[in-house]
């Protein structure tokens, strides 16, 4: 039951097409868990002169990965959206690696699930960034 | 008693639209987007236009979250840097000709990002405006709303703070 609530969540997170755009993949879900991937790309350059990914972009990916982590929630019955979501960028992600996002629903109610998620690029001991965010529950 | 004739308008208004030009189109993941900007004196508005590729769910469809996210994020950051390059802009000691040549000034840093989701975002353009709260010397507090075809009815709104660039 819960490996089939993770296949429709990962089916779900790439068919949409701005986290294909951004080549956004799904390395683990799972019991209210999501980890994914984006890869260095040029076109989310912020900074031109140190080739640093634009904070936007890693918005992009803990949003995804914040609403992965809560359709994989055993107790989320379908679709959820992005409530409020609040990043704290802490260093830039290093240029050419890719960033890895690992987002937990660490608490859901009826109607709203809390989300903490934490993204790295190779070094995987200091976050680049850290969000919190609130999602609904929809469909129960 | 002679006043200094005002410069002609024209030579006014290149020079502010070459100073944004080069602030916004000098960012990669701007041009992505598609975000730009339009002018009217100071006053700064975002324009993202719509396109298949900002979705982020494909059955309502509706803008992806991380793209309004980014799109508030970018308004608040080039309102911010706007407003403190607007004096050099003005005296001309911030010279557009050196901006676009690719010596873009330094932007500030995000430290922190909050967004909320008012309403989902049409497959529409949308628009956005940034209000600068407080700019200090090393911290500014900037917040930003964004809307679609009612003003009055913002899709999202945020608030972010921002380390300033040191100068020097």
């Amino acid at each position: 039951m819960t490996a089939d609530k993770a296949r429709i969540a990962k089916q779900f997170i790439e068919t949409i097409p701005h986290s294909r755009e951004l080549g956004m993949r799904i390395t683990e879900i799972g019991d209210g868990l999501a980890v994914i991937a984006m890869p260095y790309d040029a076109r989310l350059i912020g900074d031109p002169e140190t080739g640093v990914i634009h904070g936007g972009a890693v918005s992009a990916l803990m949003d995804t990965c914040g609403g992965a982590a809560v359709m994989s929630h055993p107790r989320s019955p379908a679709g959820t959206a992005t409530i409020d979501l609040r990043i704290d960028y802490m260093r830039p992600a290093t240029p050419g690696q890719t960033i890895v996002a690992r987002a937990t629903c660490y608490h859901i109610t009826r109607s709203v699930a809390f989300v903490r998620a934490q993204a790295f690029d190779d070094d995987t001991d200091r976050p680049v960034a850290s969000a919190t965010g609130a999602f609904t529950v929809e469909g129960g | 008693m002679a006043r200094e004739r005002p410069e002609p308008v024209q030579v006014v208004k290149q020079r502010r639209d070459a100073a944004l030009n080069a602030l916004v189109s000098g960012v990669p993941y701007m041009t992505y987007l598609g975000v730009s900007f339009d002018r009217r004196g100071d006053e700064l508005t975002a324009l993202l236009p719509f396109d298949d590729k900002l979705i982020g769910n494909p059955f309502l469809p509706a803008i992806h979250g991380g793209v309004t996210a980014a799109f508030l994020e970018i308004t608040a950051m080039i309102t911010l840097s706007w407003s403190y390059l607007w004096p050099e802009i003005e005296s001309g000691k911030l010279d557009p000709d050196t901006l676009t040549a690719g010596s873009l000034p330094r932007l500030p840093k995000t430290i922190d990002f909050t967004v909320d989701y008012l309403r989902s975002g049409l497959p529409r353009d949308a628009y956005a405006r940034a209000r600068v709260t407080r700019s200090g010397r090393r911290y500014a507090s900037v917040h930003a709303q964004a809307w679609q075809d009612n003003r009055d009815r913002p899709i999202a709104q945020a608030t972010a703070h921002f380390l300033m660039p040191r100068e020097d």
